[in-house]
C-alpha cells in the first residue's frame, strides 16, 4: 500500500492516562502478593502437621510493640509524602527517618525473636514444618521488609544532598506505596502466624 | 506523518567495528532491538529443544534400543519440556510483545526501557545457567548432570534424597532466575499498554494484540509466582532443611503439585493467549474483514484467564482426591472450554464473507485453527475424569499438549514470523520456501502427533526411555519418529528461509499486506524513535480509515 | 494458481483425517485383533473389570459429542476457506466490513454451555459409581506398596507378602468377589496402571490412595507404572494373574509356607544369610528379613525377575545378582561382586525357592 500523505486525525482531546509508576508498582505487589499467599497457603496446611518438636502455642510470644511500630510507619511514610507534595523538604526528611527507623526497629525485633526461638526454643528451619513454614513466612516478610529499608535508606541520602523536592513527589508515592504493602502483608502473616495458628 | 521519517545519519555506510555493534545490541534498551533477542534467543533454543526431541525419539524407535542410557533419555526429556516451555514459547512471545506492542500503540517504547532490558538478560541467564549443568553439574555417583526430575520436578522425587548433587538445584534456579525476568516483562508489558497509549486509542480501540498481551501479563503476574514461591520452598528443603515437601516429616508429595499446577496450567494459557492475538490480527487482514466480535473477543479471554485459575488439578485426577474435588476440577475444566471455543467461532465469523488470501500466513493460521480445534476437542476427554484415569501419564497426554504446543502455537508463531518479519527486517520471506515450510510441516506434525495418540490409548505411559514389545506399539512409535524428522526438515527450511531472505528477501516498504493497525504505518524497518510524531486515533483500524475515509471505522463504532 | 491452492489444502485436510482415521482403525485392529491374546495388548478399549468397563462406556460418549463438534466445526471451516477464497475477478474490492452478531454470540455461547452441562453430567455420575463403590464383605484386600522400582503386594488377611506380580480371585458378576488395593508408596510417586483393569491410581508417600478391580475372565492383564519415579521407572512393569478360585486358592496355599529347606543347596543358602542380601530381602523361616528389596520366599513362583524386566530363568537370575546394571540399569540392586562358586551356589539356592 502506498504510503499514506493524509494526516492523522487533529489532536483535539484530554488525554489523561495514569502514571506508569504506580501502575509498575500495582502490577509488582500483585506479584509478591501471590508470592506470599502460597506461603501462607503452606503456613495454614501444615498447622497441626508437624510429627514433632515444639508447637507455636508453646514458644511464639505476639511481637505486639514490633507490629506497632511497623504500621506506625505506614502513618509517617504517608505523612512524609503529603509533606513532600507540598514542598517541605525538612519535614519531609524527618518523617523519612522516623519511617526507617521504625521499620529497621521491626527487624530488630524479628531477629531477636529468631534468637530467643533458635538458642532458648530450639526451633530451627529444620526442626519441624511449624519451622520450616515459620522461618519461611516471616523471613520472607523480613526480606521484603530489608529491600524496602534499603529503598527507603537510598531516597534518605539524596534527601539529605537536597535532591529529593516536590518534583519527585510521585515517585517517593510510588515507593511508599511498597512499604504499605509491606505492612499489609504483616498484617496478615500476623494474623496467620501469631492468631489463627496458635 | 509517521512514514516521512526524519533523516537520521545513516549509521551504516562505513563497515563499523563488530565490537561497537555487539556493545550497542548488548546495552540496548530499545524495546524493538530487545524483541529481536528475544526472538532470536528463542529460535536457538528451538533447535537445541528439538535436537533433544529428536533423541528421545530415535530411542524410542524401537522397544529395547539403546541408543542412549536411561539416566541420559531421563536428562533429555526433562531438557526438552524445560526449555520449550520457558526458553523458547516464553521468550519469543515476550520478544513479539516486546516488538509490537509500543508501535501498535503509537508509542515510542516500553514504559520501562532499562527493566526491559534487565528482564530480558535475566532471561538469557537462565537458559545459560540450565545448560551449564550439562559442563558443571556434579554429585553423588554419577547422579549429577543435567536435571532428570522432569519438567514439573515432583516431590520427593526433587528433594536432596532422590536427587544428589546439583542438577535439580540447575533447573530450580535457572527457572527462578528467568522467572523474574518473565514478571518484570509483564509488568513492563501492563505498564505500558494502561498508560502509553496515544491520544485516541481508548482500551475499546486497542489492537487486540495489545488487549491479550495485557492479559496474559496480568497472569503471569500471579500464575509465574506461585512457581517462584515454591522453588524457594524447594531449595529450603534442599539446602536449609525444610521440611516443605519431606514426607519422612509428615510433609506432603501432593502440596508440591498443587503449587506446580496452579502455575503450570494458567501457564499454557499464558503461551496461547498471544498466539490467540496473533491470529486476531493476522487473520482479519488476510479475510480483508474486520475481526468478528472484538468486545467478544476481549471478554472471551479475561474469562479464559479467569477460569484457568481454577482448573489446575485436572493434572492431578489421578493422585486420590475425593470425587467432589474430581467433579469440580472436571466441570471447570469443561467450562474453559467454552470461552475458547467462541473464540474459534469468532476466527470463523471473521473469515465467512471475506476475500481469503492464500500467504503463509494465512495458511499458518488456517493449519492453527484446525489443529487447535482438535486438540481442544482431546482436552475434552483429558477434562472427564475417569476417561482421564486412562488416559493421563500416557501418551494420548503428550500428543494432546503437543498437538496445543506445536500444531496451536508454533504454527501461529509461524504465522506471526511470516507477517511481522517484513516490519521486523525490511524484508519479505520468501513465499516459495514459506509454502515448502508450511506443507512439510504440516505433514511432519500429522504424521507424528496424530498417531501417537495411539499408543496412549494401547497403555504405552510416558517418560519411558523403552517399552516392551507389545503389538502396536512398535510400529507407531516408529512412524512418530519419522514425523519427527520430516518436521525437522521443515524447521531446517524456516531457518533458511529467515537467513536468505534478510540479504535476498524483496523489499518490504511500510505495509505489504495492505493492513491497519499503527505498525503498518512507519517504515520497515521502524526508526528508532517509532513514531516521528504521536499519532491520534479515532477507530480501531487507523489505518482502514486513512485509506478508505469515505467508510470509516471510526463511524460504526 | 489459487485453484491448485485450494485443492492442495483440501488434500491436505483430506489426508489428515484419513491419518487419524487410518489410525484409529489401526488401533481397532489391534485392540481386536489382539483378542487371540488379550492380555498383550494393555489397550483401555478392551476392558475385563467393571471400573475399566464404565470408563470405557463413557468414553464412548465423549468420543461421539467431540466427534460431532470437531464434524462441525471442521466442515464449517472448509467450507468457509472454499468459499470465502480471494477470486481473481475479485480485484480490490474490499468485501462487506461486518464487525460481530449479537444473536449468533449467544447461539455459539448457550449451545456450548448445554454440551458441558451434559458431559458433566454423564461424566460425575462415573465418578461416584468408582470412587464411592463400597468395599463388599467378600472383597480381597491388597496393599500395594511402590518402591523405586518394584512392587511390594500384601494380603493382610492372608498373611502374605511378595512382589511384581499380583494374583487376584476372578469376580463373578451375580457373586462379585472383587480386589480392593489400598495404595502406598515406600519413596517418591508412582501410579498404578493395568488399562484393562482400572484406571490408574497414583501411591504417593504419606498418603493412602484406594482402587478396586472386578476383573470377570480369567487371564494375565499386564500394565506398569505411570508415575515418573526416577531412572528405571520404564521398568517398574506390572502382572495381574486373574485366577479361578480354586487355582487362587491353590496359590494363597502356597505362599503361605515358609520357604522350602532344601539341604542340598545349603551352601547357597550360607551364602545368602553371610552377605548383604538379607540387609534387604525377606525369606520367610530364615534369618533374612530385610523389607527394602522383593521378599523371595517364593522367588521362583514368579515368572518375571526385576519388575517383569526379565524372565525368570536361572541365567537371569544369574546375571542380576552379578551385574543388575545389564538387565536394569540404574536399579537399585546392587551388583553382589560374589565369585564364581558362590554365585553358583547362591543362584542354586535361589531357584529352590518355590
Amino acid at each position: 500500500m502506498s504510503a499514506v500523505t493524509t494526516p492523522f486525525p487533529e489532536r483535539s482531546l484530554e488525554w489523561n492516562l495514569p502514571y506508569r509508576g504506580k501502575v509498575g508498582m500495582v502490577g509488582l505487589i500483585v506479584a509478591e502478593s501471590a508470592i506470599f499467599t502460597i506461603f501462607v497457603v503452606a503456613y495454614l496446611f501444615y498447622l497441626g502437621k508437624s510429627l514433632s518438636g515444639p508447637t507455636p502455642r508453646e514458644v511464639l510470644e505476639t511481637p505486639i510493640f514490633f507490629t506497632v511500630c511497623l504500621l506506625s510507619s505506614s502513618l509517617t511514610i504517608h505523612l512524609a509524602c503529603k509533606e513532600l507534595q507540598r514542598g517541605h523538604r525538612i519535614s519531609f526528611r524527618i518523617l523519612w527517618s522516623i519511617t526507617i527507623v521504625l521499620g529497621a526497629l521491626f527487624l530488630f525485633g524479628t531477629a531477636r525473636e529468631w534468637h530467643r526461638l533458635i538458642y532458648e526454643r530450639g526451633l530451627t528451619i529444620s526442626t519441624n514444618l511449624f519451622g520450616t513454614t515459620y522461618y519461611s513466612l516471616v523471613g520472607l516478610h523480613a526480606t521484603h521488609v530489608t529491600a524496602g529499608l534499603i529503598m527507603l535508606g537510598i531516597v534518605l541520602l539524596f534527601s539529605l544532598a537536597d535532591r529529593v523536592g516536590m518534583e519527585q513527589s510521585a515517585r517517593i508515592e510510588t515507593l511508599s506505596m511498597y512499604w504499605h504493602f509491606v505492612d499489609a502483608v504483616w498484617v496478615v502473616v500476623f494474623t496467620v502466624v501469631y492468631l489463627i495458628g496458635r | 506523518m509517521s512514514s516521512d521519517a526524519m533523516a537520521i545519519p545513516s549509521a551504516g555506510t562505513a563497515a563499523r567495528p563488530w565490537v561497537e555493534v555487539v556493545h550497542e545490541w548488548v546495552t540496548t534498551v530499545d524495546h524493538k532491538r530487545l524483541g529481536i533477542l528475544y526472538i532470536v534467543y528463542a529460535l536457538a533454543f528451538l533447535v537445541v529443544g528439538g535436537i533433544e526431541a529428536t533423541i528421545i525419539r530415535i530411542q524410542l524407535i524401537r522397544p529395547h534400543n539403546d541408543f542412549v542410557s536411561p539416566q541420559v533419555f531421563n536428562r533429555m526429556f526433562t531438557m526438552h519440556g524445560t526449555t520449550m516451555i520457558f526458553f523458547v514459547a516464553m521468550p519469543v512471545l515476550f520478544g513479539f510483545a516486546n516488538y509490537l506492542v509500543p508501535l501498535m500503540i503509537g508509542a515510542r517504547d516500553m514504559a520501562f526501557p532499562r527493566l526491559n532490558a534487565f528482564s530480558f538478560w535475566l532471561t538469557a541467564f537462565g537458559g545459560i545457567l540450565l545448560y551449564f549443568s550439562f559442563l558443571g553439574g556434579s554429585g553423588l555417583y554419577g547422579a549429577g548432570n543435567a536435571p532428570d526430575v522432569g519438567w514439573w520436578a515432583y516431590a520427593p522425587l526433587a528433594a536432596k534424597a532422590f536427587s544428589p548433587g546439583h542438577s535439580s538445584d540447575y533447573w530450580t534456579i535457572a527457572l527462578l532466575v528467568s522467572g523474574f525476568g518473565s514478571v518484570g516483562t509483564a509488568i513492563n508489558l501492563i505498564a505500558t499498554i494502561l498508560c502509553m497509549r496515544c491520544p485516541g486509542m481508548t482500551l475499546n480501540r486497542m489492537p487486540l494484540l495489545a488487549w491479550l498481551n495485557l492479559v496474559m501479563s496480568g497472569m503471569v503476574l500471579i500464575v509465574i509466582t506461585p512457581l517462584t514461591a515454591a522453588q524457594i520452598m524447594l531449595l529450603v528443603d534442599r539446602y536449609l532443611g525444610g521440611h516443605f515437601f519431606d514426607t519422612q516429616a509428615g510433609g506432603s508429595a501432593t502440596i508440591w503439585m498443587h503449587f506446580f499446577w496452579i502455575f503450570g496450567h494458567p501457564e499454557v494459557y499464558v503461551l496461547i493467549i498471544p498466539c490467540f492475538a496473533f491470529m486476531s490480527e493476522i487473520i482479519p487482514v488476510f479475510s480483508r474483514k474486520p475481526i468478528f466480535g472484538y468486545p467478544v473477543m476481549v471478554g472471551a479471554t479475561v474469562c479464559i484467564a479467569f477460569v484457568s485459575l481454577s482448573v489446575w488439578a485436572h493434572h492431578m485426577f489421578t493422585i486420590g482426591m475425593n470425587s467432589y474435588a474430581n467433579s469440580f476440577f472436571t466441570i471447570t475444566t469443561m467450562v474453559v472450554g467454552v470461552p475458547t471455543g467462541i473464540k474459534i467461532f469468532n476466527w470463523l465469523g471473521t473469515m465467512w464473507g471475506g476475500r481469503i488470501q492464500f500467504k503463509t500466513p494465512m495458511l499458518f493460521s488456517i493449519g492453527f485453527l484446525f489443529q487447535f480445534l482438535i486438540a481442544g476437542l482431546t482436552g475434552i476427554m483429558l477434562a472427564s475424569a475417569p476417561f482421564d484415569w486412562q488416559l493421563s501419564l500416557s501418551y494420548f497426554v503428550v500428543a494432546h499438549f503437543h498437538y496445543v504446543i506445536v500444531g496451536g502455537i508454533l504454527f501461529a508463531l509461524f504465522a506471526a514470523f511470516y507477517y511481522w518479519y517484513p516490519k521486523i527486517t525490511g524484508r519479505m520471506l520468501s513465499e516459495t520456501l514459506g509454502k515448502f515450510h508450511f506443507w512439510l510441516f504440516l505433514i511432519g506434525f500429522h504424521v507424528t502427533f496424530d498417531v501417537m495418540h495411539i499408543p496412549g490409548l494401547l497403555g504405552m505411559p510416558r517418560r519411558i526411555y523403552t517399552y516392551e514389545p507389545r503389538p502396536g506399539w512398535e510400529t507407531l512409535n516408529l512412524i512418530v519418529t519419522i514425523g519427527a524428522f520430516i518436521q525437522g526438515i521443515a524447521i531446517l527450511i524456516f531457518v533458511t528461509n529467515l537467513v536468505l531472505s534478510y540479504f535476498k528477501g524483496a523489499k518490504a516498504g511500510n505495509d505489504p499486506w495492505d493492513a491497519w493497525t499503527l505498525e503498518w504505518s512507519v517504515s520497515s524497518p521502524p526508526p528508532p524513535y517509532n513514531f516521528a510524531s504521536i499519532p491520534v486515533v479515532a477507530s480501531r483500524r487507523p489505518l482502514w480509515d486513512l485509506k478508505h475515509p469515505e467508510d470509516p471505522d471510526s463511524r460504526y463504532e | 494458481m489459487r485453484r491448485t491452492e485450494q485443492t492442495r489444502r483440501l488434500v491436505s485436510k483430506a489426508a489428515g483425517i484419513a491419518v487419524l482415521l487410518g489410525g484409529g482403525l489401526l488401533a481397532g485392529s489391534l485392540c481386536f485383533g489382539a483378542s487371540q491374546n488379550p492380555s498383550q495388548v494393555p489397550s483401555i478399549f478392551d476392558p475385563h473389570s467393571t471400573p475399566a468397563e464404565s470408563i470405557y462406556q463413557l468414553s464412548h460418549f465423549v468420543l461421539l459429542i467431540t466427534g460431532l463438534i470437531f464434524a462441525v466445526v471442521f466442515t464449517l471451516l472448509t467450507y468457509v476457506v472454499v468459499k470465502y477464497r480471494k477470486r481473481p475477478c475479485d480485484a480490490d474490492r474490499e468485501p462487506t466490513q461486518v464487525y460481530g452478531s449479537t444473536q449468533i454470540e449467544l447461539a455459539w455461547t448457550v449451545i456450548p454451555i448445554l454440551i458441558v452441562v451434559v458431559l458433566f453430567l454423564a461424566t460425575a455420575r462415573v465418578i461416584h459409581s468408582i470412587q464411592d463403590a463400597q468395599k463388599p464383605a467378600s472383597a480381597l484386600e491388597v496393599v500395594a506398596i511402590g518402591h523405586q522400582f518394584w512392587w511390594e503386594f500384601r494380603y493382610p488377611r492372608l498373611g502374605i507378602i511378595t512382589a511384581n506380580e499380583l494374583h487376584v480371585l476372578v469376580s463373578d458378576p451375580a457373586q462379585p468377589t472383587p480386589t480392593f488395593l489400598t495404595l502406598l508408596s515406600a519413596d517418591t510417586d508412582h501410579s498404578f496402571w493395568v488399562p484393562q483393569l482400572a484406571g490408574k491410581t497414583d501411591l504417593i508417600p504419606n498418603r493412602v490412595n484406594h482402587m478396586w478391580m472386578d476383573p470377570y475372565q480369567t487371564g494375565v492383564f499386564l500394565g506398569q507404572c505411570a508415575q515418573y519415579c526416577g531412572t528405571q521407572h520404564a521398568k517398574m512393569l506390572l502382572r495381574v494373574y486373574v485366577e479361578s478360585s480354586g487355582e487362587f486358592d491353590a496359590w494363597v496355599h502356597a505362599q503361605q509356607q515358609p520357604a522350602v529347606r532344601d539341604e542340598d543347596v545349603s551352601a547357597g543358602r550360607r551364602v545368602f544369610e553371610t552377605t548383604s542380601c538379607i540387609n534387604c530381602h525377606a525369606i520367610g523361616g530364615s534369618v533374612a528379613d530385610g523389607r527394602f528389596g522383593p521378599d523371595l520366599t517364593h522367588l521362583m513362583s514368579r515368572h518375571t525377575i526385576a519388575s517383569g524386566a526379565a524372565e525368570n530363568t536361572k541365567a537371569n537370575l544369574r546375571l542380576w545378582v552379578q551385574t543388575p546394571d545389564a538387565i536394569k540399569p540404574g536399579s537399585l540392586m546392587p551388583a553382589m561382586q560374589l565369585s564364581n562358586p558362590d554365585l553358583d551356589a547362591l543362584v542354586d539356592y535361589l531357584v529352590t525357592l518355590r
